[in-house]
């Protein structure tokens, strides 16, 4: 979870939520997020919603965070009834975090069995945690595909110790294999993340930590530009200059050095920073999200989307748990879309996809930018004559740009 | 001592022998305004209670600035030796640009108080002023004021006073506008030391505008010192040079509060309202007389306001195009010196072309359309006035680069100016090396004092117009002052230099330089052009040119990278953000061509380095 929570709309202290939002749920999936707020070690890099301390108050403590993000799924159940929405199954739950496998994994295996509980499972369901690697074993492994988990994500970020050390990761890189090979040992589909363009990090460190990562064999990969984040410990270091600043250009050599290995490797890209084995391997959680997919966020400052009715919880595991421990929806704002902001939103993450933006979705103004985008060789001619929008491999690395093409106004 | 005058003498009754009209010459901060304040609490005219600090600057800005921009004149009285005495403080405007408001100023007066921070010693300006005061035969009272601060040098600068204006060092007055120490024994001294105004009382009546002011409830408030004859409410009056009519609806005198009277005499000063609503119509230095029975000759020394330096104002935001041309009109109502016409630029748009009497001129006029109407602008690189000839004889008046002719040239022709610079010994050397890298001629130098020279040099305006000012200042550690004035002009070889993106010429960025300097000038705006402009998603050539020869290159790589490839989970709102951001980022982009140029770059591609870190003015 990011930084700061944006500024929106009151949510009511039900958590009830406004009629749009039940319209059409019957033809859209159901996907479950719940965030693990824990971290053994604070990465310099790292803005999102996590915290190191192991006693949190109210109700927070890592210990009790099992119940009280369970007493969350609880009020969604109620709420997801009472707003009108039609009964689904979950298509895809993820645990992200923080450090989701710094809980007992039979703690993650109890919420889980909550939110089972409560909407069940459809068939084929994907089920993702985040992990560590030097934050599960075998048997913590066995415990979680016991308990339904079907995928891992380790957070592999390198396989080179000084770029490691930038980043505060505390792992060894040669756990990287052991614990790769011990989720297929339980029967769990593998992803790695990784980060480029580390200050320090050279084409061959990023070389050195592809090939590692692919020679471990995942079904996945995730490759993330390294942002540097105001407020972030990296941040105050480049400033001060004890490390170089990132470079884009440098991301731009070393994304290029990605596709190449991936490829190489039969990993074909679906989204601008995410690649997979077969269709069936690509994370359909995350493409819920990208797609406009209905999602239930658990945890503090987890957002959820559904209908067109964004919202996000408090951000403190304290003032989230006093919440739920009085009753009350931890919500704290929330946004309902128009149809402008929502053909915003779809353009701006579908044109990401391997899969693409129809052509026909665009307003005139967006379809007026599309000859000069394949004039720029930044979207595939072919397929945009077929009526999709399908950024080329300079397209990734400019999509931001693409974006704002296809959106003029 | 005096006590303050226990009756003051009436206007438009006043026995001229009781008059005495005087300003105060003094630099930017050595005092002036304090000490003017501090007489208008001894005379008795503000109450303690009333005192605004620096009463008499009524602007914001001039408040903040610590500088009078617009003079005011007002009435004290004064007893000494059991005579009530008028006393008119003029109060004149403390800036090189504004010279001539200050000639006026002068000439309304029959003496000046010379006024001199006794820590600092006498600046370029107001040696100029001083000068300007004693060919007008003002007598001088030299005065040296902030002598409580513990910095003070009152032996020193005694002896420098007492050397320029001749006389002894212990005649000069040591006084505190802070404390008020010294200044009732001033304004003893101005009515024993300063002649009486001389006039015809029987004469046509004739008073010369030394000042107007645009007020929103009033009108055109003009302010006029009578010279000979008597002015009264109601008739008809003319303006000598435009023979333009007005009735005369009020008249009276500032004490400070405009206060009516039955009319103004010989010697007096005092304010005039018609009703009018333009300043163009009570011009400074013009000669109000009366309709019916009018002078024969108006007062010498009228002269129009000329505008020396010329620079394109540009709304950032393109729709604020019709508030900026609203500011102006209002603007110029106030300010008789201003003049603007609308001009296009292909990179900026729609804007307008503005003459100013200075570089002062224009920041402050920029200042106050920015901040009484709210406007964001791009004022473009200031320029002079040159006079082209080419070779077909055809003359062309250029104020702005890109109006140059591209024909055959025969002569270019441009203003210069004179200018007095005043700094300690120590920097000759370098303010030596300043004056001649900006094409100067040395005219002369002379020691104000065994430490303080004052060196002359002539110099083009367009050397000094953009950033001489600042550089002085920091290369003598701001003790240089400097003072200019017209000069009249000379051949030079000039030539424009082009700027291209993308092969396509950018006016806002072309200039005219001399051929010696034209290489420097294309090295340094296409090297701080490519660090200005953001690289884009295909090559950028940026080149400087004079005609078609290409003098200097530098170009912008192609962006490859323009993506956040971040995990941001769900947090889609966040995401939505960032693109907004980037699209509001876009917008305040200037295309030209294909280039995305940000307004910044039209900014800070027309500072230079060294005034970056500049002393404000």
């Amino acid at each position: 979870m990011p930084g700061a929570l944006p500024l929106g709309l009151p949510a009511p202290e039900s958590g009830l939520l406004p009629e749009q939002a039940a319209i059409g749920s019957a033809d859209r999936k159901l996907g479950l997020y719940v965030h693990i707020p824990f971290c053994a070690v604070r990465c310099g890099y790292c803005d999102f919603n996590t915290y190191t301390a192991t006693e949190l108050g109210g109700g927070a403590s890592q210990d009790r965070y099992a119940a009280t993000v369970s007493a969350e799924l609880d009020l969604a159940a109620g709420v997801l009834t009472a707003s009108g929405t039609a009964p689904r199954q979950l298509s895809t739950v993820f645990f992200g975090g923080g450090t989701p496998t710094l809980l007992p994994a039979a703690d993650l295996a109890t919420v889980l069995r909550t939110a089972v509980g409560h909407w069940g499972l459809a068939p084929g369901a994907e089920v993702t945690t985040e992990a560590n690697p030097d934050s599960v074993t075998p048997e913590s492994l066995a415990v979680l595909a016991q308990a339904g988990f079907t995928r891992v994500s380790f957070g592999m970020q390198s396989a080179v110790p000084h770029v490691l050390k930038v980043l505060d990761r505390t792992h060894a890189p040669e756990r990287v294999p052991l614990a790769v090979q011990w989720a297929r040992e339980a029967g769990l589909r593998v992803s790695l993340d990784l980060i480029y363009g580390t200050p320090g990090e050279s084409a061959a460190d990023w070389q050195q930590t592809l090939d590692a990562a692919l020679s471990y064999g995942p079904d996945h990969v995730s490759a993330y530009a390294l942002i540097i984040e105001d407020g972030t410990k990296l941040a105050a270091r480049i400033r001060r200059g004890e490390v170089p600043d990132i470079d884009d250009d440098d991301h731009a050599e070393k994304y290029a050095l990605a596709e190449r290995a991936m490829a190489a490797a039969g990993l074909g890209w679906y989204e601008v920073s995410n690649w997979a084995r077969t269709p069936a391997d690509e994370c359909r959680h995350n493409l819920a999200y990208w797609r406009g997919d209905d999602w239930w966020g658990a945890g503090p400052g987890a957002h959820s989307h559904l209908g067109g009715v964004r919202w996000w919880n408090v951000k403190h595991p304290t003032a989230y748990a006093q919440r739920l421990s009085t009753g009350v929806s931890p919500a704290a704002g929330r946004e309902i879309l128009d149809a402008e902001t929502r053909y915003t939103e779809d353009v701006m993450l579908r044109a990401r996809l391997r899969e693409g933006l129809p052509t026909r979705v665009l307003h005139p103004g967006g379809r007026l930018a599309v000859a000069g985008l394949i004039a720029d060789e930044l979207i595939v001619a072919a397929e945009a004559f077929a009526g999709t929008i399908t950024l080329t491999g300079k397209g990734r690395l400019l999509a931001d740009a693409v974006v704002r093409r296809l959106l003029p106004d | 001592m005096s006590p303050k005058a226990r009756t003051s003498p009436v206007p438009a009754a006043t026995d001229p022998a009781i008059i005495r009209n005087f300003c105060i010459i003094a630099h930017i901060d050595h005092g002036k305004s304090t000490l003017a304040d501090r007489m208008l609490q001894l005379t008795g005219v503000v109450e303690q209670r009333d005192m605004k600090a620096q009463y008499l600057d009524r602007m914001d800005i001039e408040r903040e600035r610590g500088i009078t921009i617009k003079s005011q004149a007002v009435r004290l009285p004064w007893e000494l030796d059991g005579v009530s005495h008028a006393l008119n403080m003029i109060d004149t405007p403390g800036h090189v640009d504004f010279t001539y408001e200050v000639s006026r100023s002068l000439a309304a007066c029959e003496g000046a108080i010379l006024l001199v921070d006794a820590a600092q010693g006498i600046e370029a300006q107001t040696l100029a002023n001083l000068y300007l005061a004693m060919e007008n035969n003002l007598t001088i009272i030299p005065v040296l004021n902030k002598i409580d601060l513990p910095a003070a040098q009152p032996e020193k600068y005694a002896a420098e006073l007492a050397n320029l204006i001749g006389g002894d060092p212990d005649d000069v007055l040591r006084v505190s506008g802070k404390t008020g120490m010294g200044v009732e024994a001033l304004l003893d001294k101005i009515v024993r030391d300063l002649p009486p105004p001389v006039g015809d009382p029987n004469a046509p009546a004739r008073a010369m505008i030394f000042d107007s002011v645009y007020d929103t409830y009033r009108g055109v408030v003009t302010y006029v010192r009578v010279v000979d004859g008597m002015l009264h409410p109601r008739e008809r009056i003319q303006m000598m040079s435009t023979r333009a009519s007005h009735e005369l609806l009020e008249i009276g005198v500032s004490s400070p509060e405009p206060t009516p009277s039955k009319g103004l005499g010989v010697g007096e000063v005092g304010y005039l309202i018609t009703g009018v609503k333009d300043v163009r119509l009570s011009k400074v230095g013009d000669t109000v007389t009366n309709l019916a029975k009018p002078a024969q000759a108006s007062l010498p020394g009228y002269a129009d306001a000329k505008p020396m330096v010329f620079s394109g104002l540009y709304p950032l935001d393109g729709t604020d195009y019709p508030v900026l041309r609203d500011a102006l009109e209002k603007l110029m109502l106030n300010d008789a010196a201003l003049v603007y016409e609308p001009e296009t630029s292909a990179a900026l748009g729609f804007g307008f072309r503005v003459g100013f009497l200075g570089l002062l001129h224009l920041e402050i006029t920029r200042e106050r359309l920015e901040r009484e109407h709210n406007l964001n602008l791009i004022s473009t690189a200031p320029n002079v006035e040159y006079l082209v000839t080419l070779e077909d004889k055809k003359m062309v008046h250029v104020t702005n680069p890109s109006e140059y002719p591209t024909g055959k040239i025969a002569e270019v022709r441009e203003p210069m100016v004179s200018a007095t610079i005043l700094a300690p010994t120590e920097f000759v050397g370098a303010i030596m090396e300043l004056c001649q890298s900006r094409r100067g001629v040395m005219g002369g130098m002379d020691y104000l004092s065994e430490d303080r020279v004052e060196i002359r040099y002539r110099l083009p305006l367009a050397e000094i117009v953009f950033d001489f000012f600042d550089i002085l200042k920091s290369r003598t550690r701001g003790y240089g002052s400097l003072d200019w004035k017209s000069d009249g002009d000379q051949v030079a070889d000039l030539v424009k230099v082009d700027i291209m993106l993308q092969g396509e010429q950018v006016d806002a960025f072309s200039a005219i330089t001399h051929r010696d300097k034209a290489y420097a000038y294309g090295v340094m705006m296409t090297g701080k052009l490519r660090e200005l402009i953001p690289r884009q998603q295909f090559e950028v050539p940026i080149q400087a040119a004079i005609g078609s020869r290409i003098i200097a290159r530098e170009s912008i790589r192609a962006i490859r990278k323009d993506v956040l490839a971040k995990c941001y989970g769900g947090d889609i709102t966040r995401k939505r953000k960032l693109l907004e951001k980037q699209k509001e980022g876009k917008k305040r982009m200037k295309m030209v061509g294909r280039v995305e140029v940000p307004q910044e770059a039209f900014i800070a591609a027309l500072t230079t380095d060294e005034s970056k870190d500049k002393v404000k003015k």
